[in-house]
């Protein structure tokens, strides 16, 4: 039973050292100022997932909600599912890097936005595509007899009987930018990702960056998850008079 | 390292694609395909055992339900390449940490098509069969999880397709697989083996999915006489 115990302390030896790291990292406060430091990265880090979210959001939802309110294009909903699901986070920021730079648009914001862009795309496309077209048709065609124009099927009926798959599609997008952006640091692009990508460098030395990268990402898409999931709430508020 | 732009020096690497660099390694390509699916293999199998416990504990308990479901989501909403760094300094650079992390990510994809494939099963059916004498563990296993199947193997399809991309990021804390092309393009500026390992990590989920649907069409011989007449019925 002797080895159990001593990996149970070292455990938490471990994990009190790691918390010693964050601390002292976090602690100290020349580590938030400067352009290097937790301020400004982690401004960049929501300000490039913000853009690429609204640019996500304008490019994917109108077609979505166009093609399903029609009816059209089935096969094609399913087809970006399932290409944004096998598309690699990494290789798409790796490999918008080259083209970027050939283009002439350089380092950092650009090619990371772009990246982030086509892999915000899929969720929303999809489950706005979903959402709307599994729209009962007796709510359709309720819609219709009382009078509807076709615009006002999609807008007031056919949208908000989907606004909860839609924000879904929203969320999962917005979290995942959250999350890949990190990687931009890999491109140029000064983020909470850069302290990652400078800890793995020299995971020895640099161990305290290291993790305060991690755990601020992490927290980061974690309250992104939160926000949107309680507007979700809010928005889709008159839902609970049905359940 | 980052800043360095891709240098045009009247190489062939210059090119976006330089196929003989690609056509002198196949060895090279052999022995990261087969780390990639290795990797993915592993963490989707044990995804799958973790899952099938917790659902069938959350089928049995309902109460468990709601904080599986919570754990679920707050692990897959903790970002892969965080979790990879938060977990270095317990299990160390390399397999264990990058299975940690992916198994994590599938749970909640697999837990949520199990239950809900479980769930979906008529009552009139599992009446019939505990009517017909079928105890707990064997109506589980000879009737609904038969007719669980399609919804459970999209949740695993879902589940392979995700992992296989995410383990390219794994090339980031030293596993191999096709990051490792990524990643070497990325150091040394140089495009081909970045779209080589993208290529290829793409071409790997297509055909795992490819093959986790026919292996569904397999087990589930019914299913597809009944969509038919099902489509054929409508409107």
């Amino acid at each position: 039973m002797e080895p159990a115990v001593s990996d149970i302390s070292n455990l938490r030896g471990a994990m009190i050292e790691i918390l010693n790291d964050l601390w002292g990292f976090v602690a100290t406060a020349d580590n938030w100022r400067g352009s290097n430091g937790i301020l400004a990265r982690g401004r960049a880090h929501l300000w490039i997932s913000l853009v690429a979210t609204a640019l996500a959001t304008a490019i994917a939802l109108p077609p979505a909600l166009i093609l399903a309110h029609l009816g059209k294009a089935p096969v094609l909903s399913v087809g970006i599912a399932n290409i944004g699901r096998a598309l690699p986070s990494f290789a798409v920021i790796a490999l918008v890097l080259p083209i970027s730079i050939s283009l002439g648009f350089g380092l950092g914001f650009w090619p990371t936005c772009v990246a982030l862009v086509a892999l915000g795309i899929p969720p929303i496309f999809t489950n706005t595509y979903t959402g709307v077209a599994t729209t009962p048709s007796a709510l359709r065609e309720a819609a219709r007899g009382i009078g509807m124009t076709s615009t006002q099927v999609l807008l007031k009926v056919e949208i908000p009987h989907s606004m909860n798959v839609i924000i879904t599609g929203f969320r999962i997008s917005a979290v995942q930018i959250v999350a890949t952006a990190s990687l931009g640091a890999l491109v140029g692009y000064q983020c909470l990702g850069s302290y990652v990508i400078e800890g793995l460098a020299q995971p020895t030395r640099a161990r305290d960056r290291l993790l305060t990268g991690a755990v601020l990402i992490a927290a980061m898409a974690m309250s992104v998850d939160f926000f949107i999931n309680r507007a979700e709430r809010h928005l889709t508020s008159w839902r609970s008079v049905l359940r | 390292m980052t800043n360095r732009p891709f240098i045009a020096t009247g190489n062939p690497g210059d090119a976006f694609i330089w196929w003989e660099w690609i056509t002198r390694r196949p060895g090279e390509i052999w022995q990261r395909t087969v780390e990639h699916l290795q990797m993915t293999v592993v963490a989707v199998s044990i995804g799958c055992l973790i899952s099938a416990g917790l659902a069938m504990l959350a089928l049995r308990y309902r109460w468990t339900m709601t904080p599986i479901t919570w754990i679920g989501n707050l692990l897959y909403t903790i970002p892969s390449l965080a979790l990879f760094v938060i977990l270095i300094p317990y299990t160390g650079l390399g397999f264990l940490t990058a299975q940690i992390a992916l198994v994590s990510y599938t749970i909640q994809i697999l837990f949520r098509n199990m239950v809900a494939g479980i769930q979906g099963v008529p009552s009139a059916v599992t009446e019939a069969a505990t009517a017909m004498g079928y105890r707990r563990i064997h109506r589980l296993w000879a009737v609904e999880l038969p007719l669980a199947a399609p919804t459970i193997i999209a949740g695993v399809r879902i589940a392979a397709v995700t992992v296989i991309g995410l383990v390219t990021i794994t090339a980031l804390i030293g596993n191999g697989g096709y990051g490792a092309f990524i990643n070497d393009g990325l150091n040394r500026r140089f495009s081909t083996p970045i779209v080589l390992g993208g290529a290829l990590s793409v071409l790997m989920a297509l055909l795992v999915d490819a093959m986790l649907m026919a292996l569904q069409k397999a087990v589930t011989p019914w299913s597809r006489r009944s969509a038919t007449s099902r489509t054929s019925g409508a409107r």
